[in-house]
């Protein structure tokens, strides 16, 4: 099957799919008053909503390109550095700092991996911010916590902006025999790491037991029957990649497992920080940014190595 | 006047792209207890933010405290005042010299409201609060029942350098902190005191307590 029509099945088949999904969420929620299940009703249509937007970023970077496609990952890395920022106690000193993380290593970041440039963008943050910001701070002469406040800026850096800006260089992966499909990678990439979310909260709804400390929405064994699920599910989708079935089953199981280490992690800096949202109404990019793009930021930048380093020539 | 449109939906949604007005639970969570969020004041945004920093569910069940010489002047203003953020006016110009300015605020209470109030009754162009009314006082003396959540609002640019050639985003928080209540024997200044380092305690946090 040519791109064209391979594309064009997969979304249809997820946009009938989504519908699917959406009226039974409606449908479910609308049936019942108890509290207990309309919250993790709620939760499960929360995901079903995320997967709609994977669908567009697909189309989008089907119809409008790659440029657009990053364009919106900087607006995302914006928003949950600011978020993580907010979060974290800062000082007037610390404005330099800032001021470079949002307007230069932001724009950078994405501009490299717009240019391809894979041997710069892949040490920009990790080694040359990381010393350039120390010395950015160090020329303020306000020594008060000063290790804290670098680690602070760089690790915001690192999680929202360098892991953040691996998903949409996946797109530009060139795997022999995939050439010019990097779309498709995305999108299973994104799937998988949906999916074993939503089949997470489903799971742990019908089967329950030990509620996670992290999300009490999630229970230990509905993690496990959930990711072993999103498991299958992306080794049956091995078509849409360069891999063998069984490839796909651990690249599958790599992401599932990043992705709730991401989950684990954020959940843990955001309750440290007093700023686990507690919000119902997360609009888009306005609120929980970081929660919403949790998963995705560890299991970004493991997928995009793996992919390149055991599939690239 | 009355437009059939809706601006509060827009309005809370540019608040949160523009300034963030992100929550931070800091020493109570999100409750349908009927409460009192008593802040600091020194913006014109304040209601809005904190408005905007509260969950949906808990919304409709809160209404902000505002001047009538301020938001009751008709107009759009007014509409969203009035129709959309419910907000009880108070009278700070006291046209009738009799009647208690609080009466209102009491009214909304005995309906099982919460409120959003500025104890210092005006804008303060500062950081910090200054002394607080005698306000707080009376409702939390009438209203035993009511928790008393002390809540910081702080905006990152304020707090930037002045002058310098890049600002940085404006990011707003909006703290909340543990409940109180008034103290079996306290008196006027000792608790309106201890209301008032109860926010400045919340700055304290935010700012990394030089």
């Amino acid at each position: 099957m040519s791109l064209q029509e391979t594309s064009f099945g997969v979304l249809a088949a997820l946009t009938l799919l989504l519908a699917t999904a959406t009226a039974f969420g409606t449908w479910l929620a609308g049936r019942t008053h108890d509290a207990v299940k309309l919250a993790w009703i709620g939760q499960m249509n929360t995901r079903i909503r995320g997967a709609w937007g994977i669908v567009l970023l697909f189309a989008l970077a089907f119809t409008a390109g790659r440029g657009a496609l990053l364009v919106l990952f900087a607006i995302a890395s914006f928003f949950a550095l600011r978020e993580f920022v907010a979060l974290t106690p800062i000082r007037a000193s610390d404005h330099s700092a800032l001021v470079l993380a949002f307007y230069v290593v932001i724009p950078v970041q994405y501009v490299l991996i717009a240019a391809d440039w894979y041997a710069m963008y892949t040490v920009f943050i990790p080694v040359y911010v990381f010393l350039v910001l120390p010395v950015v701070m160090a020329l303020r002469q306000d020594t008060e916590q000063y290790l804290m406040r670098i680690a602070k800026v760089q690790w915001g850096l690192m999680i929202c902006v360098y892991c953040v800006s691996h998903a949409p260089a996946i797109v530009a992966l060139e795997l022999p025999g995939f050439e010019g499909r990097g779309a498709l990678l995305l999108l299973y990439f994104l799937l998988v790491l949906q999916m074993s979310d939503l089949l997470a909260v489903i799971a742990s709804a019908a089967i329950g037991r030990t509620p996670l400390k992290s999300n009490p929405n999630k229970s230990r064994e509905g993690v496990l029957a959930g990711g072993a699920a999103a498991v299958l599910l992306g080794t049956g989708l091995f078509w849409m990649t360069p891999f063998t079935w069984w490839q796909a089953a651990l690249m599958a199981l790599a992401i599932v497992v990043a992705g709730f280490m991401g989950g684990l992690v954020l959940a843990s800096v955001e309750r440290s920080l007093g700023a686990r949202i507690w919000t119902d109404d997360g609009v888009l990019l306005t609120r929980g940014t970081l929660q919403r793009l949790d998963a995705l930021t560890f299991a970004a930048p493991v997928f995009f190595h793996l992919a390149l380093y055991f599939f690239a020539p | 006047m009355n437009l059939p449109i809706k601006f509060l939906p827009p309005l809370v949604w540019l608040v949160r792209v523009l300034v963030g007005a992100y929550p931070r639970w800091i020493g109570s969570v999100p409750s349908a207890n009927q409460r009192i969020y008593f802040a600091n004041h020194s913006s014109h945004m304040d209601t809005l933010v904190l408005w905007a920093a509260l969950p949906h569910s808990l919304r409709a069940n809160t209404r902000p405290v505002a001047a009538r010489d301020y938001w009751g002047t008709g107009g759009i203003r007014q509409q969203i005042a009035q129709q959309e953020l419910n907000v009880v006016m108070i009278d700070r110009a006291r046209e009738d010299p009799d009647a208690d300015p609080l009466e209102p605020l009491q009214e909304a209470l005995r309906l099982g409201f919460s409120l959003i109030f500025f104890p210092e009754g005006t804008r303060q162009p500062q950081p910090l609060p200054g002394p607080f009314k005698s306000g707080l006082f009376r409702l939390a003396q009438a209203f035993p029942q009511v928790e008393l959540v002390p809540v910081y609002l702080e905006n990152l640019h304020r707090a930037m350098p002045k002058g310098a050639l890049l600002p940085v985003p404006i990011i707003s928080t909006v703290s909340f902190g543990a409940a109180m209540g008034l103290a079996e024997g306290e008196d006027k200044d000792t608790f309106l005191e201890r209301a008032r380092a109860a926010v400045v305690a919340l700055a304290d946090v935010d700012l990394m307590a030089a």
